[in-house]
């Protein structure tokens, strides 16, 4: 990625990454070999298809409910988790939640961060932000870890280092860390353990994502296989979790048909290791966790997507991955080609509406509507539907209303839509069609030889001496 | 207008002239297919809970504390951190005062300020209750106390959980609604399956990430 995509409203230049990344034959070998393993382990993990069919189908329905109700579900969340202590802030903007978060840092003079993984602190550029102000943020998923290590973005929602081999990250932790090479995985994961063990222990603060927020009973709740999340926040004496205001579900038993398409979709298993339900800071009697407990509540372009009835189902999202790992683009270019912090199908659309479609234009494109996204989906999004809609959003002229996205119009041109407008005015007019036809078969010769993208990669197109019509005609006429 | 005002605002506004979907919940399709025959219960549990590396042992509400002693003995370990305000902790104690040799109890009984580099590094067992288990999952439900509190279950590296047969329940929803959480949870409610594990690493699983390498769960059949 150039420093130019950094700008705002400057394109991602997804097509020179993707083209990049199809070169790099380790990158694909790795990609490869992990989408097949995360699609056999879920495969295993439903074996009745009808039950996978309904459970989807009540998974849909809950978030679905979820979203009917969200400002209401919004405030009583934030009423339950006052009541219970923790504090609440809302943020439209990554830079009001930032903001947010460093006041935070400063009340307790706090320089060491620790973090559980966290997707929105991602869309925030949360280390980035903190670093600047000379407080250190220290990612403690081992994926995380490894990737911060190699001042990288994660590749993947749910395996952030599955871009890289044992033999990549032996060689990393032999550079980075002074230990002996070894591309023993059980080996790694302790050096892992014993380095990142202390951090835990000295930090001021720690960071996590939710994966759902329960609004019946004020209570955040996390998955995760480590027990670095449990470790971020429980150990350091303040707690500051940063979500999306799209993750609240209503009731508490809402999250047992959530909970089992999640991890069963994301990495085949029936359940994670740790489900971990946060609902207070530390009580006057307990003797450890944080005693103060933070909930940031991030806008970042969602409530566009809600303002649509379609494209709000983008907010049913659980963030399991499944789409990413059955995704034929994603799983030969791999995460980092695409730009952003949400890469492969879900990333396609919901960053639109967190970066706008100026910077996404080739988001929307960058698929072949195989639809293996839509039909994985354990919530029922229809990725491939709203894939052509955000297509139509780039090119609808930018001053059409009504406005949905900003940025449509992204990729309009006046050229385009003449030539469209020309062709729908010829297909449906006989007489029409029929001069064209005529003009077309007689003028064959004044066909230009470059059109575009099209000629990039293939022939030009000749229309044939005499129509299918005529040659009919013909035909039938020697009988 | 504050932050919260706008954002609340916009979605009102989105959804003006719209009705909420209701609440069908299909409580079935989340029960029904994980139910277990109540001699089959504990076979589910132990198999999906040793899938993921997690050792079970059948015993007894007399029993169990022979079992933790051997446990330790086998690995070499000489201390546990145990609470003396249980009554599992005052039943170990006992035990060990009859039959123990020169392993030392620790208590969890001051705020971790206090001790966190003696918990971080120099406290290699715990042993802690439950709540419960989910047969399904294979999933111990953890809710830490004063007594028992957050970190005990998660930073030492071996974690021995003591689990009464008659409170493993079918799946998540009966569970959850048997013991009424929705009426309150509370600081720290924990579902563990497992040892901690992570397979970050070119999909290889391993044990022992950042939270217990091993998890022992002693199933008290007769309690």
């Amino acid at each position: 990625m150039s420093n130019l995509a950094d700008l705002p409203g400057v394109p991602i230049e997804f097509k020179r990454n993707a083209r990049e990344a199809l070169d790099d034959g380790q990158l694909r070998r790795n990609f490869r070999g992990a989408m097949d393993f995360l699609m056999a382990k879920r495969t295993a993990q439903f074996p009745d298809a009808d039950e996978l069919e309904r459970l989807r189908a009540f998974g849909n329905r809950v978030r679905a409910r979820a979203l009917s109700k969200l400002p209401d579900l919004l405030e009583r969340l934030e009423a339950n988790l006052t009541r219970n202590g923790v504090k609440v802030h809302w943020a439209e903007t990554v830079e009001e939640a930032n903001a947010i978060v460093h006041s935070i840092v400063q009340a307790h003079e706090a320089k060491n961060l620790i973090k559980g993984k966290s997707m929105v602190s991602e869309e925030m550029e949360m280390n980035h932000f903190l670093g600047e102000r000379g407080v250190d943020c220290l990612e403690s998923d081992m994926g995380e870890f490894i990737v911060q290590l190699r001042e990288e973005k994660p590749s993947h929602i749910i395996m952030p280092a599955i871009h890289l081999n044992a033999g990549q990250v032996a060689s990393l932790f032999h550079d980075k860390l002074e230990v002996d090479y070894t591309e023993d995985v059980d080996r790694l994961i302790q050096i892992g353990r014993e380095t990142l063990r202390r951090k835990f222990f000295e930090a001021d603060i720690g960071v996590s994502g939710v994966n759902f927020a329960i609004a019946e009973t004020g209570t955040l709740l996390l998955v995760e296989n480590e027990g670095n999340g449990r470790m971020s926040t429980t150990v350091p004496p303040v707690h500051i979790a940063v979500t999306g205001i799209e993750k609240v579900v209503e009731n508490l038993r809402d999250v047992v048909p959530l909970l089992s398409l999640l991890t069963r979709s994301a990495t085949g298993q029936p359940i994670t290791t740790y489900v971990n339900m946060i609902s207070s800071p530390r009580k006057a009697d307990e003797l450890d966790g944080p005693r103060e407990v933070h909930l940031v509540l991030l806008d970042n372009g969602r409530s566009q997507a809600f303002a649509d009835g379609a494209l709000r189902q983008t907010l049913n999202c659980i963030r399991c991955g499944a789409c990413m790992n059955h995704c034929p683009v994603y799983t030969r270019i791999g995460g980092h080609a695409y730009g952003t912090v949400y890469p492969g199908p879900i990333g396609k659309i919901v960053t639109p509406h967190m970066l706008g479609l100026e910077k996404t234009r080739d988001l929307p494109t960058a698929s072949s509507m195989c639809g293996a996204c839509g039909e994985v989906c354990p919530v029922k999004i229809p990725i491939p539907a709203l894939l052509r809609r955000l297509r139509e959003e780039a090119v609808r002229a930018p001053d059409e209303g009504p406005h949905h996205m900003r940025g449509q119009g992204a990729k309009y041109s006046a050229k385009e839509r003449m030539i469209w407008k020309a062709w729908k005015a010829v297909n449906t007019s006989p007489g029409l069609y029929r001069v064209a036809r005529f003009a077309g078969t007689r003028l064959r010769g004044l066909m230009p030889s470059n059109i575009g993208p099209w000629t990039e990669h293939h022939a030009p197109p000749k229309p044939a001496a005499r129509s299918l019509h005529e040659l009919a005609r013909d035909h039938l006429g020697d009988e | 207008m504050s932050a919260k005002e706008r954002i609340l605002a916009k979605l009102r506004g989105s959804l003006e002239g719209t009705t909420a979907v209701a609440d069908d919940y299909d409580e079935a399709l989340v029960t029904v297919p994980w139910r277990y025959a109540p001699d089959k219960r504990l076979d589910r549990l132990r198999e999906v809970l040793e899938a993921v590396h997690g050792e079970t042992r059948l015993t007894t509400s007399a029993d169990w504390p022979a079992l933790v002693l051997a446990a330790l003995a086998e690995r070499g370990i000489g201390e546990l951190l145990v609470s003396p305000a249980t009554a599992h902790g005052q039943q170990f104690a006992g035990y060990l005062a009859l039959n123990g040799g020169s392993l030392r109890l620790k208590a969890y009984d001051r705020p971790v300020e206090e001790w966190k580099d003696e918990l971080f590094f120099h406290t290699p067992a715990s042993l802690t209750g439950t709540l419960g288990g989910i047969a399904a999952t294979g999933s111990l439900i953890v809710w830490p106390t004063p007594q028992e509190p957050r970190l005990m279950s998660l930073v030492p590296p071996l974690h021995i959980a003591l689990l009464k047969a008659s409170e493993v329940f079918d799946n998540l929803f009966e569970a959850m609604h048997a013991q009424g959480w929705a009426g309150g949870l509370p600081t720290n409610a924990l579902l563990v399956s497992g040892p901690s594990k992570t397979a970050d690493i070119q999909q290889t699983l391993a044990y022992g990430a950042h939270g217990p390498k091993e998890l022992l769960v002693l199933i008290l059949q007769d309690a």
